[in-house]
């Protein structure tokens, strides 16, 4: 079947039910989306499609209706998006294997919903988990992206 | 100065050193200098300057034997070389180097040793000292117990001086000025013209000198990167998802392998594997001593094979319902089980009798590590050598098992450690390897990457103790006046070093660490370590003893200073006789507003513990809302001596308390028909962002001790909710988690 990610397209030979996790780590050896439960607990997974924030864990390959884009197509060191330049301005990341995950989500949450609350960030965020427990700069992380996102 | 001399006399004469002869043959092994395993393995070019440095006319590698979990461990290590070498961070490479006992743990066993961190007495002294000595002889590259700042703090500023000036020296040679007016910065040799030399264009001439000894550290005034904000070496990558950890290693010819081993820690009595080996991707079933495994593809592949075999497994060889565990904690309060004594002032017993006496019990269960990046670990076995790829925080006793599992010398087994997704001491075990490795053995010449499922994780985690305390005290005149403190558990240093065949002599001061060190003069005053029966395997667990322990204490406290009717943090301040200790009391007070109005529905508790040398006081604000506790904000003032890098430090402060509070709040283990309940984070979940609260940290610098912060943060962040919310509510909580006793928004 027939895969988009990151802009570029994918022929993968595997099971309808392989989870699209698996699929990007082991079939097309995208790293950086992350296995954390496999049932949808952690977050680490996080991945878009069409702009969707999706637990790319619990997605079978077979029901993916649209381009797929990872934490690797959402910006690189040398081109950072606004969230992840965000992430290494207020330095979050402790042993950053849920860093993925969590920059994934924030940035569906701001396509969204470019000034949300506390209140949305803590409801957005809450299925995330950092074992690291690094939340306080999450959240500061989450508005300084909001505000230059609104900048631009 | 007289103490970097006493280190330097120590550990940095590589390959100069004179060798004393000695009175026995430990004092021998330890006074002969570190043989530097870099000059082992050089290329030509390659000049090693310590073990901690490595320039070749390509870069400048650091060497950070301490193993990264996560808290920025390489971070700082690579920040205090570069203080003193003049390189800037982003010149730099960082390799964790291969294991060697060149890198012995000193901070570890100075805090082994059976004496209070506040203790600096002759005793004591001599004591740490034959501690280190063995320590450098048994060669044990750990990385825990909050030591890799202490160990880390002069070692590598002096392997960072060493290393520049061993370079001025070779420039001094090569261009004929004096060394004297030479400097350095950024990675060059300034000359006297204003010309400059590279290092790395330096490192071959510079192999051909002996080290540069001869080195004083500089002043802290002078520092360009220790104790300011920098930008974590790994940040970047993190931010990116451009780090590799463990879990994503790749070689090429690599197969993928997924296990199960008993769930009741035991044998396998047989399986089927019929289903499992018709499945797709599937290239072998390998069986184990105690379980079975499937090679496979893909990782999916694998778990999904595995998950289809039918196992039957043998009874657990530890009681097999939860109730039997508590209850075998709860018998082992006698004298025969008594394990320790260390603390006994005055004399409770007189002052206890015909006293009005308060009593209470509390308990804290068993705990999974869970760090988000199940454990993982690639192995290739040939005929003459064996690799791992792994996340560890001990390369060497991996190295020695792997050695005894594959018949194969210990110098041919490479362990190249790798960055770790969490560890909270999880990774001070190596089952992992040790699975990849009977794999790997079965197809020899084939790289196997094993990865544990989250299920697999939690099922095998050897966790932390499960423990009880019970408290008998008196009050008197407004005071505390008798504490006696009770704690039984099952020894967690037995379990662990059990595992890797070592033996435990002696009391395990786990039992009553974090409770009897405490800095406190109360008339009299008790602590009594009991050693419950081996239970369940458990393991070293962010802070260990001291974090069940710092719960029981200091809860106990505060129910005493409740009776006595005095102010919590007044009645703290006047037992505690430690200055270091005092100050970090008052500097909660005060971050806190300690005293002031809150309003109705709102509570405060403090509480105290020092862990790992380190004095911590904790403030914790709780909102009672319609029965449900909301944790608003903490407070946390630690005295570390040092604060290497205020942001790092602080983000793992941060990080900490959420870890205990989220435990403390809702987590546990516990076993039913021999076997975890809990599978996953939906019935094992600490902390979530909507219910972290705001964190208030400040790192005291009044010590003349650098102390690291890994851990001291946990032990008290559990009474001080407690505290807290009996503040709030009038209610006593005096058991983990207390989501079993009160609910939380």
């Amino acid at each position: 079947m027939k895969l988009t990610v990151n802009g570029t397209e994918h022929e993968v030979d595997v099971e309808d039910d392989m989870p699209l996790l698996w699929v990007l780590r082991d079939e097309l050896n995208i790293k950086g989306v992350k296995y954390g439960c496999g049932v949808a607990q952690c977050g680490a997974c996080t991945v878009h499609i069409d702009g969707e924030a999706v637990r790319s864990c619990q997605t079978a390959v077979a029901d993916v209706w649209g381009d797929v884009t990872t934490i690797e197509g959402l910006g690189t060191p040398d081109a950072m998006h606004a969230v992840q330049a965000a992430w290494v301005e207020h330095q979050v990341a402790q042993c950053g294997y849920c860093q993925s995950g969590q920059i994934m989500q924030a940035a569906a949450l701001l396509a969204t919903n470019p000034v949300p609350t506390d209140a949305d960030i803590d409801d957005a965020m809450n299925g995330n988990l950092c074992r690291c427990g690094t939340y306080p700069r999450i959240r500061a992380a989450v508005k300084t992206a909001a505000t230059k996102l609104q900048e631009v | 100065m007289s103490r970097i001399g006493k280190i330097a006399r120590r550990s940095f004469l590589v390959g100069s050193a004179a060798v004393v002869g000695g009175v026995a043959f430990g004092y021998y092994a330890y006074k002969r200098p570190v043989t530097n395993p870099l000059l082992a393995d050089l290329a030509e070019g390659e000049a090693a300057l310590t073990p901690y440095v490595k320039i070749d006319s390509t870069g400048i590698t650091l060497i950070t034997p301490r193993a990264d979990s996560g808290q920025g461990a390489y971070h700082v290590q690579a920040a205090l070389i570069a203080e003193e070498l003049d390189v800037e961070l982003d010149q730099v490479r960082v390799d964790p180097g291969m294991p060697d006992s060149a890198y012995y743990n000193t901070a570890l066993s100075a805090e082994a040793a059976p004496f209070r961190s506040t203790d600096d007495g002759l005793m004591a002294d001599t004591t740490r000292g034959i501690m280190d000595a063995m320590m450098k002889f048994m060669g044990l590259q750990i990385t825990g117990g909050s030591t890799t700042v202490p160990d880390s703090f002069e070692k590598l500023r002096l392997a960072g001086a060493v290393a520049r000036e061993t370079l001025k020296a070779a420039a001094a040679q090569e261009t004929g000025a004096n060394v004297a007016d030479l400097k350095t910065a950024k990675g060059e040799v300034i000359l006297p013209g204003g010309g400059t030399l590279a290092y790395t264009a330096l490192a071959a001439t510079a192999a051909t000198l002996d080290p540069v000894n001869d080195v004083t550290l500089r002043d802290p005034s002078t520092w360009r990167l220790v104790g300011k904000e920098m930008e974590r070496i790994d940040i970047r990558a993190k931010s990116t998802g451009t780090q590799r950890y463990g879990i994503d290693f790749e070689v090429e010819g690599m197969v993928h392998a997924s296990v199960r081993t008993s769930p009741r820690r035991g044998a396998m009595n047989s399986y089927d594997a019929t289903t499992a080996r018709d499945m797709r991707g599937v290239i072998d079933v390998v069986e184990l001593p105690d379980g079975v495994a499937v090679v496979a593809d893909n990782t999916w592949r694998a778990m999904q094979a595995v998950n289809a075999i039918d196992i039957d497994w043998a009874p657990a060889t530890y009681p097999a319902e939860q109730a039997e565990h508590w209850q075998a904690l709860s018998d082992s309060f006698h004298a025969d089980q008594q394990d320790s004594r260390f603390r006994d002032d005055g004399d409770v017993d007189v002052a206890l009798e015909g006293a009005e006496i308060i009593e209470a019990e509390y308990r804290a269960p068993y705990l999974a590590h869970a760090p988000l990046e199940p454990i993982s670990a690639v192995v290739q076995v040939t005929d003459d050598r064996a690799d791992v790829w792994t996340g560890t925080q001990i390369p060497r006793f991996v190295q020695s098992n792997v050695a005894k599992l594959t018949g194969l010398d210990t110098d041919q087994i490479f362990v190249h450690v790798l960055v770790m997704g969490g560890s909270f001491g999880h990774r001070l075990e190596d089952r992992v390897v040790r699975e990849a490795t009977q794999i790997a053995m079965q197809i020899k010449g084939t790289p196997v990457k094993l990865t544990y499922s989250r299920e697999e994780d939690t099922l095998q985690n050897d966790t932390r103790q499960i423990a009880m305390a019970r408290g008998r005290g008196t009050v008197k005149n407004g005071r505390v006046e008798a504490y006696d403190l009770g704690i039984a558990m099952p020894s967690v240093i037995a379990s662990q070093m059990g595992r890797q065949g070592m033996p435990t002599p002696g009391p395990d001061l786990q039992i009553v660490a974090g409770a009897w060190e405490q800095p406190m003069q109360i008339p009299n005053y008790r602590v009594t370590g009991y050693r419950a029966p081996e239970l369940a395997p458990i393991s070293s667990w962010r802070a260990v003893g001291a974090s069940t322990n710092g719960f029981f204490h200091d809860v106990f406290l505060d129910e005493l200073i409740h009776a006595a009717g005095a102010d919590p943090m007044e009645e703290r301040l006047r037992l505690c006789w430690h200055d270091p200790s005092r100050k970090a009391l008052e500097a909660v007070a005060e971050m806190s507003g300690w005293g002031s109005d809150l309003g109705p529905n709102k509570g405060r508790g403090v509480a105290f513990c020092m862990s790992f040398g380190v004095p911590t006081a904790e403030v914790v604000e709780v909102s009672n809302i319609d029965g449900a506790i909301k944790i608003n904000k903490v407070w946390v003032a630690a005295e570390v001596g040092r604060v290497i890098d205020p942001i790092n430090f602080e983000n793992m402060v941060q990080g900490g308390i959420n870890w205990a509070l989220g435990h403390a709040m809702n987590s546990e283990i516990t076993y039913s028909d021999g076997m975890a309940d809990q599978r996953n984070y939906y019935d094992f979940e600490g902390m979530r962002l909507a219910q972290s609260p705001e964190i208030f940290v400040r790192g005291l610098e009044n010590g003349d001790t650098v102390r690291g912060m890994g851990e001291p943060m946990v032990p008290p962040a559990a009474a001080a909710l407690s505290n807290a919310i009996f503040a709030a509510t009038g209610q006593r909580v005096r058991e983990m988690p207390m989501t079993k006793h009160t609910d939380f928004v």
